[in-house]
């Protein structure tokens, strides 16, 4: 089976967001990135089938060369090769088209990702994948078997889950706990060094919707804090002051 | 010309988050001369609950009744929204983000070649050119996004406006979908989800728990304050992991991101990815026996002493309250 994981070059979750040049850029500054923990769930899903299966699993970013040391961690965990599409992820369609053009000329039979980056968090490149590829498309997946050509999934829905059937070739967003994030060992890092990262030109420039300029929430006010004692007092500025019951 | 707005529906109700997006819908077409709202339903549904749809502010609503619909099907829909979309006449596409919502947005974006805004939070300013304001970064900041597009889709994020409720009833159209059998290649084969419960991520009101709650065993407490205030429940993530609780109730940046009008954390540090989580609440309660816990940090209102102390209590004080 041919596998191709997308995967985003996200800062870290316990990140501190900071804008610069009058908020029209993120402010990279002692920010640490990381493969975004949702494609992360995403690869190590894919890692597994690969050894069960067998054949090949290529991981692919949009993003510029910053990007090389998040693949390379992707390749230490057990992908086969990375392919770099070198552009800067500018929104979802556009990330869409170039995974869509990548994917299409790779013959892959099953596509995983994220269910959406955690920097502009939209969970749409996966469907428009699949739109544009013709292929059905899942999000959130958070259980994926693949037995022959029927894919066994449990899809998130609100309050629960729905079990479906499909078959290859097919797209997934991924969540937990579809499988357990995957440390690189130490065997895993140094063959990563020398596994291809093929970097390649974006296919298309369109772009339908992005981002111009940023802001920050303003600043909470102090914590009101109240007598463990007297309980009463929370219930009466819950009532008249927030006006939330 | 109308703004056509994909509402969902369950157990014979069309959901809140989708009255909130047909309000959406009917203030933005006032600022924006787009003429009426239309909803489409799809699937079984009834339709006297169809027409309630116009208190919200929809002046119609296409009911595509066939069954095959009923499921929530992700590409069936998508077609049948994009066949609404051409019928109707619209330029814009509004819809409340969810598991399905999502889903369908995307495939129908390329569908009608439309720029898409995702976890939208207010009207669009169209004093120079259409830019949308959206929650990035888990709640984290907003950005402002140029929409270069003629056809537009705004998923919109809980909250994002008040839900409108003085409109008159719709008027309930039927609506006939061609389906192809690729629309239905990947079939639903069973749905298990927890019934009569408020939904986490639709509620007005969330109580959630986390490793101060020390088991499973406890979660009484945290359900009975949820009964007295008419919540749903979440946990940390910590509190999924082992078990106690189930994925689904999980609140955070990997999770369930809630956006309720009052969030109380019960035993929980506040770990910047919980926090993530519900920073669109509007005001949070801290109960923690940890005053130097970060999550007071976060909160309107704190208390700092035993959850199985506290939480009894308030809820007796809250009963006789309510």
């Amino acid at each position: 089976m041919k596998i191709l994981v997308c995967i985003t070059h996200v800062p870290d979750t316990t990140s501190k967001i900071q804008f610069t040049d009058n908020n029209t850029k993120f402010d990279t500054t002692g920010v640490q990135f990381i493969i975004g923990p949702y494609d992360d769930y995403a690869l190590a899903r894919a890692v597994e089938l690969r050894d069960q299966t067998g054949g090949k699993l290529t991981v692919l970013n949009v993003g510029l060369a910053e990007s090389d040391p998040t693949l390379r961690k992707a390749l230490a965990i057990g992908a086969d090769e990375a392919i770099r599409v070198n552009a800067e992820p500018k929104d979802s369609f556009f990330v869409a088209s170039q995974i869509a053009h990548y994917a299409k000329e790779g013959g892959y039979d099953l596509i995983l990702m994220g269910r959406e980056s955690i920097d502009f968090n939209g969970g749409m490149v996966h469907g428009m994948v699949g739109e544009i590829l013709g292929m059905p498309s899942f999000s959130p997946v958070m259980k994926l078997d693949v037995e022959g050509s029927t894919v066994k999934m449990a899809r998130e829905i609100e309050g629960g889950k729905e079990m479906l059937e499909a078959t290859l070739p097919l797209i997934a967003g991924c969540q937990e706990p579809i499988a357990e994030w995957k440390i690189p060992n130490m065997r895993g890092i140094m063959s990563a060094r020398t596994k291809p990262l093929n970097v390649v030109e974006a296919v298309s420039e369109e772009t339908q919707a992005e981002a111009t300029q940023y802001q920050l929430p303003p600043a909470k006010g102090a914590v009101k804090l109240i007598d463990k004692d007297n309980v009463g007092e929370l219930v009466k500025l819950l009532k008249n002051e927030a006006k939330v019951l | 010309m109308a703004i056509l707005v994909y509402i969902e529906h369950a157990g014979g109700k069309v959901k809140k988050t989708s009255l909130e997006a047909v309000s959406f819908a009917n203030a933005l077409a006032a600022k924006t001369n787009e003429g009426e709202v239309v909803a489409v339903a799809l699937g079984a549904i009834g339709d006297d609950e169809l027409a309630s749809v116009g208190s919200a502010g929809a002046a119609k609503v296409l009911h595509a009744s066939d069954d095959r619909l009923s499921a929530g099907v992700i590409q069936a829909h998508a077609s049948a929204v994009a066949q609404a979309f051409e019928k109707v006449g619209a330029k814009t596409v509004v819809l409340a983000k969810s598991s399905l919502g999502d889903a369908v947005a995307a495939r129908l974006a390329i569908k009608i070649k439309a720029g898409l805004v995702s976890n939208v939070v207010e009207l669009p300013d169209t004093s120079s050119g259409y830019q949308v304001k959206r929650s990035i970064y888990t709640g984290k900041a907003f950005a402002m996004t140029a929409v270069e597009t003629e056809n537009k889709i705004l998923a919109i994020k809980k909250n994002a406006v008040d839900l409108k409720t003085d409109g008159a009833p719709a008027s309930v159209e039927s609506f006939e979908v061609s389906l192809a059998d690729s629309d239905f290649a990947s079939k639903i084969t069973s749905t298990e989800q927890a019934t009569g419960e408020i939904l986490l991520p639709e509620a007005d009101i969330v109580v959630s728990g986390g490793r101060g709650m020390k088991g499973p065993e406890n979660w009484g407490m945290i359900e009975d304050l949820a009964k007295t205030l008419g919540a749903a429940t979440g946990c940390s993530k910590p509190v999924s992991d082992i078990g106690w609780r189930p994925h689904h109730e999980h609140v955070g940046q990997t999770g369930v991101k809630v956006a309720p009008t009052l969030y109380v954390a019960i035993g929980i540090s506040g770990a910047i990815q919980h926090l993530a989580g519900v920073n669109s609440s509007k005001y949070i309660v801290v109960i923690n026996k940890d005053p130097e816990a970060p999550f007071f940090k976060a909160a309107d209102y704190g208390i700092v002493g035993d959850a199985f102390e506290v939480v009894p209590k308030l809820n007796e004080a809250l009963k006789a309250e309510l």
